[in-house]
């Protein structure tokens, strides 16, 4: 069943064309605005803090694809859903709401994927000078990341989302989700970088294991042993999160009301 | 048997944030919000058997939606027990569903941008209904329905009738025993809404389907229902049979009478004079009305006057409407009028 959810996702994001190609462009113009960017810092510098020009690009192409397939609106959808009733109807099914939501962001993220990310990061090879890894084991490696990093962001997602239970209007708290999302988990700028006390707080915090982990991999900067570390950190995140989670729902369930009568 | 329904002081009580008025009020909110408690259902208690269709009325924010909400499992009861169908229904949501359909006439239960079939199939992996009992219940509402040309149209091409029709097979797919619906005729045409009615008495006549049905058209109660629960202010005003209730608060009946040739009033009044509560009212066009109430024999009031010797042209009996008498209830909505009702239970 939750299989054909992330079928019928797929079939619904295949309903709105626009959004699609929109999408595209958006995330094009983002990566060509981050490499220009990088470039005018780099100047005539070989490296900054061992990350080559090269890597930068590398990194910042793939961090952006990789946030293709793993970023969704959960967060906004059950917000939405709780607000004007319409999770009243989600509740009459044989299933785990928050499962169901799940699969659902699944199905789009496999979507982006497929339609978005593979064609994009070919397009992007050839416009920009980008190295890929030739060892197949850094991709398997990668591919595994990226499910951990789809996990993660989507709890942070449902924690977010459930917001929306307890507080009528949550698009503040969204919002903030979003930017500490996109800044702590490195898509802006490489953990690397960030001045010393900030890097130390970002390793205790759960974003890094969205994009910067992966990225390090796939860019080559954590290999053998810290590569699996990486991903045991994402793994420990990913079954810690379940745990407020879960605490989370059950309040919920009962403080729900049903707006609209 | 056991019954279908039954629900024994059932509370539901919300918190809803009070907006302080003014600017200060409002940063006073920001820091400290205030909330007031507001008991949408207020102990309520009621039984319902298999196989019956029970009307569910009251006005806009009596408690109608969140008892059903409660019932449906949607909703965590503040206190008081629900069993529906055997089980407590917020507590083992998941498998009680299973036997329940519920349609809610203002929301839809289809995916929006897809076809109305890819909903249907979805759903029946949801239930996970075997592919044979979907095939020849889909084949079965779909005949009954008239939906042969809309399964592939998606539901936000579908008019509101059409949807309505579509919403019903949705939440009939996997052959419940009991069915909520929630103002299941609101918004729709006379015609969809007799369709919809009939539909319905068919699938409990042949099903036995418990129906439990919120509405604000009296038509829908006096097709369905044998039964009627009526709700004010979160409690429970009325619980009994349709006839009863009219019965019970109808004022009497009337009699409109048309004469050949000018009658005076006073002489009409002194026809019935001996009748306990029966008054007259001058129409026009030499007509007039006879108000007689319930404890008087129809037959005495029309021997006196017939008998009279007056020349009467035509003769029409009125009865007080379900509508007016309903309407007649919420207007009183007092505590006298309430007591006079579950006095009649």
């Amino acid at each position: 069943m939750y299989l054909d959810l992330i079928r019928i996702r797929f079939l619904m994001m295949l309903a709105y064309r626009v959004n699609y190609y929109s999408g595209i462009v958006i995330y094009a113009v983002n990566i060509g605005a981050y490499f220009f960017f990088w470039h005018a810092i780099y100047g005539d510098q070989e490296a900054i803090r061992g990350f080559t020009l090269a890597q930068m690009t590398t990194y910042v192409a793939v961090t952006w694809m990789a946030r293709a397939f793993y970023f969704n609106n959960l967060d906004r959808e059950i917000a939405n859903e709780v607000r004007d009733g319409s999770v009243a109807i989600q509740f009459i099914r044989p299933y785990n709401y928050l499962l169901v939501k799940l699969f659902q962001g699944f199905g789009e993220g496999l979507f982006r994927l497929l339609l978005f990310m593979t064609p994009g990061l070919v397009v992007v090879c050839l416009i920009f000078p980008i190295e890929l890894p030739r060892d197949p084991a850094v991709w398997l490696l990668y591919a595994v990341m990226l499910v951990f990093s789809f996990i993660i962001n989507a709890e942070l997602n449902l924690l977010t989302g459930m917001g929306a239970f307890y507080i009528e209007n949550v698009d503040g708290l969204l919002r903030m989700k979003r930017v500490f999302i996109d800044l702590f988990s490195g898509v802006l700028v490489p953990i690397a970088l960030f001045p010393g006390w900030l890097a130390a707080l970002s390793e205790w915090l759960p974003f890094q294991a969205i994009a910067y982990l992966p990225s390090a991999v796939f860019t080559g900067r954590s290999t053998g042993d810290e590569a699996l570390a990486a991903i045991g950190l994402q793994a420990a995140w990913a079954v810690v999160l379940i745990i407020p989670i879960m605490l989370m729902w059950r309040a919920a369930r009962k403080r729900l009301f049903v707006q609209g009568g | 048997m056991q019954p279908a329904i039954e629900v024994h002081e059932l509370r539901k009580t919300f918190k809803v944030q009070r907006n302080r008025e003014g600017l200060a009020g409002a940063l006073r909110d920001l820091f400290r919000r205030e909330y007031v408690e507001v008991t949408a259902v207020k102990d309520i208690s009621f039984t319902i058997p298999q196989g019956e269709i029970c009307g569910y009325i009251g006005e806009n924010g009596a408690g109608k939606s969140t008892t059903i909400k409660m019932l449906a499992g949607i909703l965590v009861p503040t206190s008081g027990t629900v069993r529906v169908a055997g089980y407590v229904p917020w507590r083992e949501r998941e498998r009680f569903v299973r036997n329940i359909g519920v349609v809610f006439g203002q929301r839809s239960q289809l995916w929006w941008d897809i076809g109305v079939i890819e909903s249907f199939r979805l759903l029946r992996k949801v239930y996970r209904v075997p592919m044979a009992d979907y095939r020849r219940r889909l084949d079965e509402l779909v005949e009954r329905l008239q939906l042969g040309d809309l399964l592939n149209r998606p539901v936000r091409k579908l008019s509101l009738g059409q949807r309505m029709r579509c919403e019903l097979v949705a939440s009939l797919l996997h052959n419940p025993s009991i069915l909520f619906l929630d103002e299941p005729t609101i918004g729709l045409d006379i015609v969809v809404k007799t369709e919809i009615r009939e539909f319905l008495i068919q699938l409990n006549r042949e099903h036995g389907t418990t129906i439990l049905l919120t509405t604000h058209d009296l038509q829908d109660i006096e097709a369905l229902c044998s039964r009627v629960i009526m709700l004010d202010d979160g409690r429970i005003i009325y619980d009994g049979g349709l006839d009863e209730l009219k019965t019970r608060w109808s004022r009497g009946r009337e009699i409109r009478l048309q004469f050949g040739r000018a009658v005076s009033l006073e002489r009409l009044a002194q026809l019935t004079a001996d009748l306990p509560g029966a008054s007259w009212q001058a129409g026009e066009d030499m007509t007039a009305v006879l108000r007689v109430p319930a404890e008087v024999n129809l037959s005495d009031a029309l021997a006196r006057v017939v008998g009279s010797g007056v020349d009467i042209r035509d003769i029409k009996f009125m009865e007080t409407s379900t509508d007016e008498i309903v309407r007649e209830i919420y207007k009183s909505g007092s505590a006298s009028g309430a007591e006079r009702l579950v006095g009649a239970t």
